[in-house]
């Protein structure tokens, strides 16, 4: 079971699907065959029933589900922070310690999601027993609680303290040990559902949400606009499966080597081995690139036009070709189109002296219908004004430079010069793993020479300690 | 009233012929497609960094193009800039309302943004050398759930008022209001050649919108509750979705319809923000029972978990270089994980 909420709109929504999952395990828990063996657990004078230890929960955990103790206490440390175990002795502070420190399980009555939410008028009774019992000595926030309810729901005050006087009286009335186990459960409760401040609230799920605001009214415009909307959706070009479907396979083949999370990458991630010459071997000023950067100028021609050194590359290649101007003039229709809005007239009017106007000193070829159009919307320009312009210089550069270039002496130089970094034997000695320097200190520069065939860091498959096994 | 009936019932006859469309050009599935993919190995994620420093819980986090400094926000009120290599707080910009639910690295890194509760969108300048506000984008009758930033001068956000806006960053007015949800809009992605976006919003469904004329060009339905988390598959061909309604699904652009679902019975939150690797071949989504699953995008199935925190997972990133995956949680921490 989890909490259901009602909001604004009347829809029922499912909160904290995690409490569900909780509950299906604390169930497991306490089965009377294959759960926790609790045992009676000695408080002061008293004893509590069906209690068990922090290593009782952990030794579970880890038999059960084939965890790692770290899990099995990481997991622990959930079910008392969520109010499904509580801690006998230390009661305010929830946490789960793999000792032999005690715990009991909290009563169903008591789960956050049967008694959500948490009510008011009970905080309230059970702050005024507290106040009763300890005669006024509340710490500092219950004190500032219990006033602001005081204040708030003031017109049943008498209510709260006649059933506040009430469960005291019938409380003194029972066992030592079920009083004692009763009044954990209750404290557990409200350590859980009202946390003192400066900790973190682990009821909160985010602000309301609507599936049907009320902003937007369900009429005759908004069908009629429904309508429209439908109408050019079903005209649409749909392209067929295979098509697309065969492209996802291509793209990440084509980029698997790039991707340093399936692959790895050289010389080393620098998360893993902390040695950054991965992001200086990348950087834009270097001298030499590396192979894998240069190989993605060839996957398609936005990846070369977003690699700054790509855009250099190419620009060389066009000065050779007498048509670099095709590439200034798209790098300047992009600042139009992403600078500054009150420059635009300005920058609009260079790019038109610079390379539409007849005459101009990098005059762009483009077809006379384009510049026709193009000319006209210059009397009134706007961030979009080139864009058809500029859509035309992209796609010839795209379809003949852009080509040429990759099979040019200019790109294959570079690429037979373009290195394949070294691998970076990850420090075998632990002592080392800590350190994080800029450059590999001499120290592990000699180490590096050094042959271990385990020490493989490029590979990021790891074995790790916090994977969780099916809950 | 009869009017109007009749212009539901056309609407919606018009949505079964587009159904029907869809199926025609539906003639295979990602199953056959992707069966001769080796399948992805088994992605086991070691936590290489945690970063302590937020008071309460993280709500968004962003990546700077830069791969190392990257932006969190939490309602301890606070904006963190971190040196994630490092670990160092870089700058800490405190903010007005605390009830923040979303920031942003501009692609430049001279700007980020935040917002949430207060309706409002403050951008703040980093590079002065105290650090500014630029301007508060207040024109949103509803909550900030998401802001992109396409450059200094714009910025794209998404809003519990069921719109999103696109804003001048010199004017701080709005340019574009983007109209068509009619649940509260909870996440935007922008397409890798920026003219256009996507947004998903509590109506269960995700919007494909043209930045420059601010229409919507194309509607993508299949969740059945809010689409909390969205993202453009790295060839700007395709979009992933993470649902309130347990699942993540994949919907391409051309073909107008969802080609594969990552799913598992025994999953029983929901997602609340998801990111993928550089190749695309990994989903990351973060869950709402404290886990990010790993999803293989080709084979839909799961190939790996990350599981350290004590909340749940609020937000996902992966950095342009692909390096590793950050997860922020409602634990206040974040780790970096690969």
């Amino acid at each position: 079971m989890t909490i259901n909420t009602l909001s604004q709109d009347g829809v029922q929504r499912q909160q904290m699907p995690c409490l569900t999952k909780m509950e299906r395990m604390i169930i497991s828990m306490q089965d009377p065959d294959m759960g926790i063996k609790l045992r009676n657990q000695r408080l002061l004078i008293t004893v509590i029933p069906h209690a068990m230890t922090g290593i009782d929960i952990v030794e579970w955990l880890i038999k059960k589900f084939s965890i790692s103790d770290e899990e099995a206490l990481h997991i622990g440390q959930l079910f008392v922070k969520y109010g499904y175990i509580y801690p006998l002795k230390e009661p305010r502070n929830l946490i789960l310690k793999a000792d032999d420190s005690p715990y009991r399980f909290q009563t169903p009555y008591y789960w956050m999601s049967t008694r959500w939410p948490a009510s008011e008028l009970d905080y309230a009774i059970y702050l005024a027993k507290k106040n009763i019992r300890k005669q006024g000595e509340l710490i500092e926030y219950e004190k500032e609680c219990y006033n602001a309810l005081h204040k708030r729901i003031n017109h049943t005050w008498d209510f709260v303290v006649m059933q506040a006087r009430e469960q005291l009286r019938a409380s003194k009335q029972r066992r030592k040990a079920d009083r004692i186990v009763l009044e954990c459960q209750e404290q557990a409760y409200w350590l859980v559902t009202r946390p003192p401040p400066g900790t973190l609230d682990n009821i909160d799920y985010g602000p309301e949400r609507r599936t049907m605001n009320t902003r937007v009214q369900l009429n005759a415009e908004f069908y009629k606009k429904e309508i429209e909307h439908n109408r050019i959706s079903l005209a649409r070009n749909r392209v067929k499966s295979s098509i697309c479907l065969e492209s996802y396979v291509k793209y990440c083949e084509q980029y698997q080597p790039h991707d340093p999370i399936m692959q790895g990458c050289l010389p080393s991630n620098p998360w893993i081995t902390d040695d950054i010459m991965f992001w200086n071997m990348n950087s834009e000023a270097v001298a030499v690139p590396t192979k894998l950067r240069v190989e993605c100028w060839s996957f398609s021609f936005m990846e070369l036009l977003n690699d700054p050194m790509g855009r250099k590359e190419f620009l060389t290649y066009l000065e050779k070709e007498f048509s670099a101007e095709n590439l200034c003039f798209w790098q300047a229709c992009e600042d139009v189109r992403h600078g500054e809005t009150s420059k635009i007239p300005e920058k609009v009017d260079e790019v038109y002296k610079q390379f539409l106007s007849p005459g101009a000193s990098r005059w762009v070829n483009i077809d006379s219908k384009t510049m026709e159009k193009t000319l006209e919307g210059l009397k009134h320009p706007h961030r979009f004004v080139l864009d058809d312009a500029q859509m035309h210089i992209y796609f010839l550069m795209k379809k003949d430079s852009y080509p040429r270039y990759l099979k040019s002496e200019l790109y294959k130089n570079l690429l037979a010069r373009a290195i394949v970094p070294q691998e970076t034997k990850k420090s075998v000695f632990p002592f080392m793993r800590r350190q994080r320097h800029s450059s590999p200190s001499p120290a592990l520069a000699t180490q590096t020479g050094e042959d271990d065939g385990k020490a493989k860091n490029s590979n990021s498959v790891k074995s790790n300690s916090g994977t969780a096994s099916r809950l | 009233m009869g009017e109007m009936e009749q212009m539901k019932k056309e609407a919606e006859a018009l949505k079964t012929q587009i159904e029907a469309a869809r199926k025609a050009a539906c003639d295979t599935d990602m199953a056959s497609a992707a069966s001769g993919v080796a399948p992805a190995p088994r992605v086991q994620l070691k936590t290489r960094r945690t970063l302590k420093g937020h008071l309460a819980k993280i709500y968004a986090m962003h990546w700077s193009t830069d791969n190392k400094l990257m932006v969190s926000a939490s309602q301890d009120g606070k904006l963190l800039i971190w040196d994630s290599h490092s670990g160092n707080k870089v700058n800490a910009v405190p903010l007005k309302s605390s009830w923040v639910m979303t920031c942003a690295y501009a692609p430049s890194g001279n700007l980020v943004a935040s917002g949430g509760l207060d309706n409002m969108c403050t951008v703040y300048n980093l590079k002065t050398p105290v650090i500014k506000t630029v301007k508060e984008l207040d024109a949103h009758t509803g909550y900030l759930s998401c802001a992109r930033f396409l450059s200094d001068t714009e910025i794209l956000t998404s809003s519990g008022d069921t719109t999103c806006a696109l804003w001048d960053l010199e004017t701080g007015k709005q340019k574009t209001v983007f109209l068509n949800h009619v649940g509260d809009c909870m996440c935007l992605a922008l397409s890798p050649d920026m003219n256009s976006f996507v947004s998903g919003a509590c109506d269960s469904l995700a919007k494909l919108w043209d930045i420059r004329d601010g229409q919507c060009k194309q509607t993508f339905q299949g969740h059945t509750s809010d689409i909390n988390a969205i993202s453009f598959y790295p060839s700007g061909n395709a979009i992933i979705t993470g649902s309130d309604d347990c699942t993540c699904k994949m919907y391409d652009l051309r073909a107008d319809q969802e080609v594969i679902g990552y799913q598992d019975a025994a999953l029983n939150s929901g997602v609340t923000s998801l990111a993928l690797s550089v190749s695309g071949r990994l989903v990351f989504a973060g869950y709402d029972d404290f886990n990010c699953n790993i999803w293989d995008s080709l084979k839909g199935e799961k190939v790996g978990v990350l599981s350290g925190h004590d909340n749940r997972v609020s937000c996902t990133g992966v950095p342009v270089d692909g390096m590793c995956v950050c997860t922020g949680s409602w634990d206040s921490f974040l780790k970096i994980w690969n």
